[in-house]
């Protein structure tokens, strides 16, 4: 059995990096979109805000795997046909963008109307404003939610197993499936995202620090 | 940089029939006021009576309803359309126009990620696109002229309040504005630290920088400004130089006013 469980390890280790590619793609397309739709639902006029309230609020109000489940069977139906990779990572984006729109507005909301009004003062536009005033003032507010939404992204992969892709945890199950060997297999992949976890939330605290010069 | 003779003999700002409610409450009720170039104008007034807001429409970061405010003979706020219909400006002409007016807050709003040179530098150079030589030596100028050489490396956080706000003055007159709007800006400090940002003021002055200033420091006013304007009730209800304005204290408002700030 030992031997077994060393001789998949090559499995897992494909499944890990369907896992870290997932994730990554998730996290980056939700980070640009996120920020987008953040800063807009911040600071544009009514019209262009209300439609990213309602995705905010409609995707918020959802579970994870049943955006899953919608995307990957119910889009089909309006013609639309993702294979279950892009379904999946289609519907962990969209989740997680919810989440970094509501951690952006947070995190510009919360700085002083001041800052905006000294920015203005000083004559620069508003792209301006945004980029050498606001956001680099944000970041720091933005960083710890932002990173703790990472971590939901990641562990929200384990959902891909459920439309039949091949991640650490359907690696890990097809394993077991071969070997009957449950426990060491599930202690060494809920291994696995703790480690990659672990190390995103120092990441967090590390930048933390890097930030913690600017004080209002 | 300050100190433009007054060549045209127009003044700086000009305003006119001046309207701006918040919903029912009418703040301005119709102000006109000349600042000319070199002018040192202070507007004292009640809590209420509209003084902040009156500074905030000139460099546009409040809007208002009616009148005209004029910065060297250009409408702030407002141009008119093809049409002849009366357009608020867009984003960019509103930067544009506002780099010509210089404002220091009550609370200074300095950027806390910047250190006190960068502060200087932010507008000098994304606005006036001046290189980072040029931008660094006009900063280092300014704050050596406020007093803080040494400081230019510090993060606002290390200044103390006064310190603080005379990089505020510094950043807004670094721009070589047309008029520096100061809005009450030694309210938030201790009593000992007003007298070195006064100090600041009383030197600009001297230096010829057309100056509008809201302010609760009576005996500063009256020493510093060429011009008192009282404003009560949204109107411009007193006018004058200091000497008279003080002196005579021709309006019952005015005198009650001066009674209750001179118990402060």
């Amino acid at each position: 059995m030992f031997w077994s469980v060393i001789e998949s390890l090559p499995f897992v280790w494909r499944g890990l990096l369907v896992t870290l590619g997932a994730a990554a793609l998730t996290v980056s397309m939700s980070l640009v979109a996120g920020l987008l739709l953040g800063t807009i639902v911040t600071y544009a006029p009514w019209p262009a805000r209300i439609p990213v309230r309602l995705f905010s609020d409609l995707i918020r109000g959802i579970p994870i795997l049943v955006l899953i489940f919608f995307v990957y069977y119910g889009l089909p139906v309006t013609g639309l046909n993702l294979n279950n990779f892009a379904a999946g990572v289609l519907a962990i984006t969209l989740f997680s963008t919810a989440q970094v729109v509501e951690i952006t507005r947070g995190s510009l909301q919360s700085l002083h109307h001041g800052q905006m009004e000294a920015a203005k003062a000083i004559g620069l536009n508003f792209p301006q404003r945004l980029t050498y005033v606001i956001f680099p003032q944000a970041v720091r507010r933005f960083l710890p939610p932002w990173i703790n939404s990472v971590t939901d992204a990641v562990k929200g992969t384990a959902l891909l197993s459920l439309v039949g892709i091949v991640d650490l945890m359907l690696a890990i199950q097809q394993v077991i499936g071969r070997t009957y060997a449950p426990m060491p297999l599930y202690v060494l992949g809920a291994l696995i995202y703790f480690v990659i976890n672990y190390s995103l939330s120092s990441l967090s605290r590390r930048l933390e620090a890097r930030y913690a010069y600017i004080k209002e | 940089m300050p100190g433009n003779p007054d060549t045209t003999g127009l003044p700086v700002v000009s305003i006119r029939g001046l309207e701006k409610s918040f919903g029912a409450l009418a703040v301005l009720r119709g102000i006109d006021l000349d600042v000319a170039r070199g002018d040192v104008v202070s507007i004292i007034g009640s809590s209420g009576s509209g003084k902040t807001t009156l500074l905030r429409c000139i460099n546009a970061l409040e809007t208002y309803d009616n009148g005209s405010i004029q910065l060297d003979g250009v409408e702030v706020q407002f141009r008119n359309d093809e049409a002849g219909r009366r357009q608020r400006r867009n984003e960019w002409e509103l930067a544009r126009l506002r780099a010509e007016t210089g404002m220091v807050f009550q609370l200074f709003y300095l950027f806390p990620h910047l250190t006190a040179l960068q502060n200087v530098m932010l507008g000098l150079r994304k606005v006036r696109k001046m290189e980072v030589a040029e931008a660094k030596s006009v900063a280092t100028d300014w704050l050596s002229r406020v007093g803080l050489a040494d400081k230019a490396g510090s993060l606002p956080s290390q200044l103390s309040g006064g310190q603080q706000q005379r990089v505020g003055i510094a950043r807004a007159a670094a721009m070589g504005p047309k008029v520096l709007l100061l809005d009450e800006i030694t309210s938030a400090l201790d009593p000992e630290l007003v007298g070195e940002v006064l100090a600041v003021v009383r030197k600009l002055a001297d230096d010829g920088m057309t100056m509008l200033m809201v302010t609760h420091e009576m005996a500063f006013a009256r020493e510093a400004s060429s011009r008192i304007i009282f404003i009560d009730a949204g109107r411009v209800a007193v006018e004058g130089a200091p000497g008279e304005v003080f002196r005579e204290q021709a309006n019952d408002r005015l005198r009650s006013f001066l009674a209750r700030v001179s118990h402060l």
